[in-house]
């Protein structure tokens, strides 16, 4: 039925397979609108959050879909900028999954604040001592790099291209595309590094407070790091469960492994990194504000020091010494739990760096806070995960997003 | 033109609370919600979304009977002046949209309701709890509505909001002193209202900088100290109290500071 609409020698699904699954997704996806729809009309009671949790599943949510979103920019970076050409077979895919990310992160910002009408206040009142405004300004310039680098790859579609304006549209947005890259690579510094800065520079919270350069905080700079690092392994992770899905082989493995390998390495410094900062931590900055790091993570019953050791031992330093060495990364099995545990990395440190900071009492005589987050608080993160599928699904049926699919499944 | 306005000496309001004499009565709590036009629940009883610009805490000394002790601690919004006292409080240096500021004129920590969007990233910075999210729309019992003050605005759903030291007070006294010809106030012309309904005396609020004020005096005693000094925060709340474990348990020590 819409097979004029799908490239020229690729084979997919039957339109009926597809509109059930389509169907499938698009349920949990009005799932989480319906919840959103509460959130927005009702307010933030809805929500699990009270005055000790400002910040919870969301805030986590939107640092983690970005974190795993910079696949797109580092990706960009290491194709058009340091020349890595082999991963101009990647590239679409990683382009579109940021966009997704990306995207994702803004609408669950534009629930989580309490008055969603004002929020262009941050642009207007604008604080410039605040982390959240260069946050707010970066990620949003981001996301318009984001849809210039995908709107040439909808263009691509077979009858859009027909066009002749669209074509030639198409063809010169490629030609400068350089230039986008280049700008997503100097804007995700920034927002990146912002949201590290976010927990960064709470002088009154010493869970999450760090010193740093002038007015950016440790964080700041291993946020993009890990960013940098661990994106590109989501990116892997999509391209090997699409590849599932889908039963083919959609990105030849030299081109992979490649990708992996430099993440691997980037793993690796960020790791070091990370274990030099957690060492300061605890021994100069946590004790000048009276705490020792066994009082982050004890008289709790959830936060133990297993958090830490997870974060950085298991989601760190085991993806990175597996990507790093060849035969690692030439092993199926080994490769993707690397990839699993490189994507979990930063989803924990930007929970504990959300949560936990939000969960330890301060003040002596206060308590820890737990916390767990409500239907609608859960429908709502998982919402864009539907949205992000829907969005694969539709752009891998209709649009050439591996230029490697028919080389690599010559049957179709 | 901030400077322009400051004709005389910049003020430094603050209070100096005598935990000693604090009985945990309440009433500054009663006073501060009705002053304020606090919203408040049908169902008080899950109180970590309750608005309590004004919280009294019970501090115990962890001790079994007989030498149990116990104080009370009244926990208002504690206007920090942050580090260098340059009004980079925690919760003012992180504000997105600048819908909270700190005044070089009187050392008061501001929220202006009507530019605030509810990101609630001032909460998530204050280590103090002192700050407040309004989850729903105020709800005020038939005829109450009558009985609010006119000198507060109420606030709407999702928006934060938190202890001003009574600010629409200064404001009209501020206004009367300039009628009158006058650039100053007297000590009793600007007065919380918890300082007022304190039927112990315990609270004390005045300009931490002027000699003429008692709160100057007192905040030196020897027994005074603030909540949690070691992070820098540099509130204007002062706390003096003759015993100990109630000094020590204003901050967090190492194992090793605690002998």
């Amino acid at each position: 039925m819409d097979s004029a609409l799908i490239p020229k020698g690729v084979k997919r699904c039957p339109t009926w397979q597809f509109a059930l699954w389509i169907g499938a997704a698009g349920a949990v996806l009005l799932w989480g609108v319906f919840a959103m729809l509460l959130c927005w009309f009702k307010g933030l009671n809805q929500t699990n959050m009270n005055d000790s949790y400002g910040f919870a599943l969301w805030i986590w949510a939107d640092l983690a879909v970005i974190a795993l979103g910079g696949g797109a920019f580092f990706t960009g970076f290491l194709r058009y900028i340091v020349g890595k050409d082999e991963l101009k077979n990647i590239i679409n895919y990683a382009v579109l999954i940021g966009f997704i990310c990306y995207s994702s992160a803004l609408l669950i910002l534009a629930i989580d604040i309490g008055q969603p009408l004002r929020g262009w206040f941050i642009f207007w009142h604008a604080n410039v001592h605040s982390m959240l405004t260069e946050v707010a300004f970066c990620l949003t310039c981001y996301f318009g790099v984001l849809t210039i680098e995908y709107v040439p790859l909808i263009l691509e579609n077979r009858q859009i291209d027909k066009v002749p304006f669209f074509h030639r549209l198409g063809h010169n947005m490629h030609e400068i595309m350089a230039v986008f890259a280049a700008t997503g690579a100097f804007l995700s510094f920034f927002h990146q590094g912002s949201l590290g800065g976010v927990s960064g520079v709470l002088f009154g919270r010493p869970f999450g407070y760090r010193e740093g350069i002038f007015i950016w905080p440790w964080t700041f700079f291993l946020f993009t790091w890990s960013a940098a690092a661990c994106g590109p392994c989501f990116t892997i992770l999509i391209t090997k469960i699409t590849e599932k899905i889908t039963g083919k082989k959609l990105v030849k493995q030299n081109v992979i492994e490649l990708l992996a390998k430099i993440s691997g390495w980037m793993i690796g410094t960020y790791i070091i990194a990370k274990i030099i900062d957690t060492w300061y931590w605890a021994k100069v900055t946590a004790p000048e504000a009276g705490f020792n790091l066994m009082d982050f993570y004890s008289n709790n019953p959830f936060y133990g020091i297993w958090i830490l050791v997870l974060e950085i031992v298991i989601c760190g330093v085991v993806p990175a010494i597996i990507l790093i060495s060849e035969k690692g990364r030439k092993n199926p099995a080994a490769l993707m739990t690397a990839l699993i545990l490189a994507v979990i990395g930063p989803c924990v440190n930007r929970w504990v760096m959300v949560l936990q900071v939000m969960a330890m009492p301060v003040l002596t005589f206060d308590n820890w806070v737990m916390y767990y987050p409500s239907w609608q608080e859960v429908a709502t993160t998982i919402l864009p995960v539907a949205y992000g599928v829907i969005l694969i699904s539709l752009s891998y049926r209709y649009l050439p997003i591996f230029p490697q699919e028919q080389e690599l499944n010559p049957e179709a | 033109m901030k400077e322009e306005q400051n004709h005389e000496k910049a003020k430094r309001f603050g209070m100096v609370i005598d935990l000693d004499k604090c009985t945990g009565c309440g009433a500054c709590m009663v006073a501060c919600m009705s002053e304020n036009n606090v919203p408040f629940k049908e169902d008080e009883s899950k109180k970590l979304d309750s608005i309590t610009w004004l919280r009294v805490y019970k501090l115990t000394n962890g001790k079994p009977f007989p030498d149990a002790e116990i104080c009370y601690l009244p926990r208002p919004c504690q206007h920090c002046g942050g580090k260098g006292d340059h009004g980079h409080s925690p919760c003012v240096s992180v504000c997105p949209a600048t819908a909270t500021d700190y005044s070089n004129d009187t050392g008061i920590v501001s929220q202006i309701y009507t530019r605030c969007f509810g990101c609630r990233y001032c909460m998530a910075a204050c280590p103090y709890h002192a700050r407040y999210f309004n989850w729903w729309d105020p709800v005020w019992p038939d005829g109450m509505e009558k009985y609010l003050s006119p000198n507060v605005s109420v606030r709407m759903r999702g928006i934060v909001e938190k202890c001003s030291f009574c600010f629409h007070r200064y404001q009209i006294a501020m206004e009367k002193a300039h009628y009158e010809g006058r650039g100053e106030l007297e000590e009793n012309e600007y007065q919380t209202a918890c300082t007022q309904a304190c039927p112990a005396n315990a609270i004390t609020f005045g300009d931490l900088n002027n000699p003429g004020h008692a709160v100057h005096e007192l905040k030196k005693d020897k027994n005074a100290f603030r909540l949690l000094e070691r992070l820098q925060t540099n509130t204007k709340v002062y706390y003096i109290s003759s015993r100990e474990w109630v000094r020590r348990a204003g901050d967090n020590y190492l194992e090793k500071e605690k002998k």
